[in-house]
């Protein structure tokens, strides 16, 4: 069987560094890393995004035709993020396009979920907090931590 | 040496500034500082705005205590190091984040083996002056592991 194709999308700093903990789940298929940081982990299957937080308007639109792109020439099956601004994008996108999807929310936030994660609970399939007490009934849910 | 860093993306004033005063009264311990888009200009410690990932490996290397903001890479990296890290949380109420987030992620640190929280001069400046009496902790190097399983049966899982 084909393996699945997985795409893995976080901005630079913590979320990557989260995202990288998964990574004997994304060794296991055709993983593409999608950041605005290149980590020596990612290996070789790379693609560069610009980050942009909500106050970047022009920013995030050209973040959201770098994901658009990405998507396109990506294909993926699955599309993983931890956040923030690139993994929502890439989190709709790939919901929009047929993809399952997978949000892990930040391990920092632990009173209420981030602003990305909030608005992604509606594109992802899979919807994961890291704090026991914001898991909710509807969503998001608790399976355990990066840590 | 010591190694600050405030991430990239925000500057983090008030906490620079607080260090650079301990580091004039501490002259022989040396300390470099990734400043990130700060204003305030140390005096007293060597610094630099961004580090590159090659960089920041070498500087973290070098370390033997990490004093950062309450970033959960810095605290990942130094704890799988095994290096004690020393947190000091952005307030957003002082215009340092935007929201309150750091600070959650603070009172949870406080358990944690290896992170010394400090959130104002004096337990910052005590936690200095022990710098030395401070141990690291132990993180395994991925995602515990009912985390990783649930997330590869979603991924195999059909359609």
């Amino acid at each position: 069987m084909k393996k699945k194709k997985v795409l893995a999308v976080a901005s630079q700093g913590g979320h990557l560094i989260q995202l990288l903990r998964l990574k004997p789940v994304f060794d296991q298929f055709d993983t593409t890393y999608v950041s605005n940081q290149y980590r020596e982990e990612m290996g070789e299957d790379f693609r560069h995004v610009i980050d942009a937080n909500g106050d970047e308007k022009l920013k995030l639109i050209v973040l959201f035709f770098q994901m658009s792109w990405v998507m396109l020439i990506n294909r993926p099956d699955i599309v993983i993020s931890s956040g923030a601004a690139p993994g929502f994008f890439a989190v709709m996108l790939g919901k929009l396009m047929g993809a399952r999807t997978i949000w892990v929310d930040s391990i920092a936030n632990a009173e209420e979920l981030s602003l990305s994660g909030k608005k992604a609970g509606k594109f992802a399939d899979l919807w994961l907090t890291q704090w026991p007490n914001l898991a909710e009934p509807s969503g998001p849910s608790f399976c355990g931590r990066v840590l | 040496m010591i190694f600050l860093t405030v991430g990239t993306q925000l500057p983090f004033d008030r906490f620079i500034q607080l260090v650079d005063v301990w580091a004039e009264q501490n002259p022989s311990v040396e300390i470099y500082a990734q400043i990130g888009k700060g204003e305030y200009l140390p005096k007293h410690m060597k610094f630099c705005r961004f580090l590159d990932e090659k960089a920041y490996k070498e500087q973290f290397d070098n370390a033997s205590i990490v004093l950062a903001h309450a970033a959960m890479g810095s605290v990942i990296t130094s704890l799988i190091a095994s290096k004690p890290i020393i947190v000091f949380p952005r307030i957003a109420a002082l215009g340092e984040h935007r929201n309150e987030h750091q600070l959650a992620t603070s009172r949870n640190l406080e358990n944690f083996e290896g992170c010394y929280v400090t959130y104002n001069e004096n337990e910052l400046f005590t936690s200095l002056d022990n710098v030395t009496t401070l141990r690291g902790g132990t993180l395994a190097p991925y995602a515990n592991p009912d985390l990783l399983k649930s997330i590869e049966t979603f991924i195999l899982a059909d359609a």
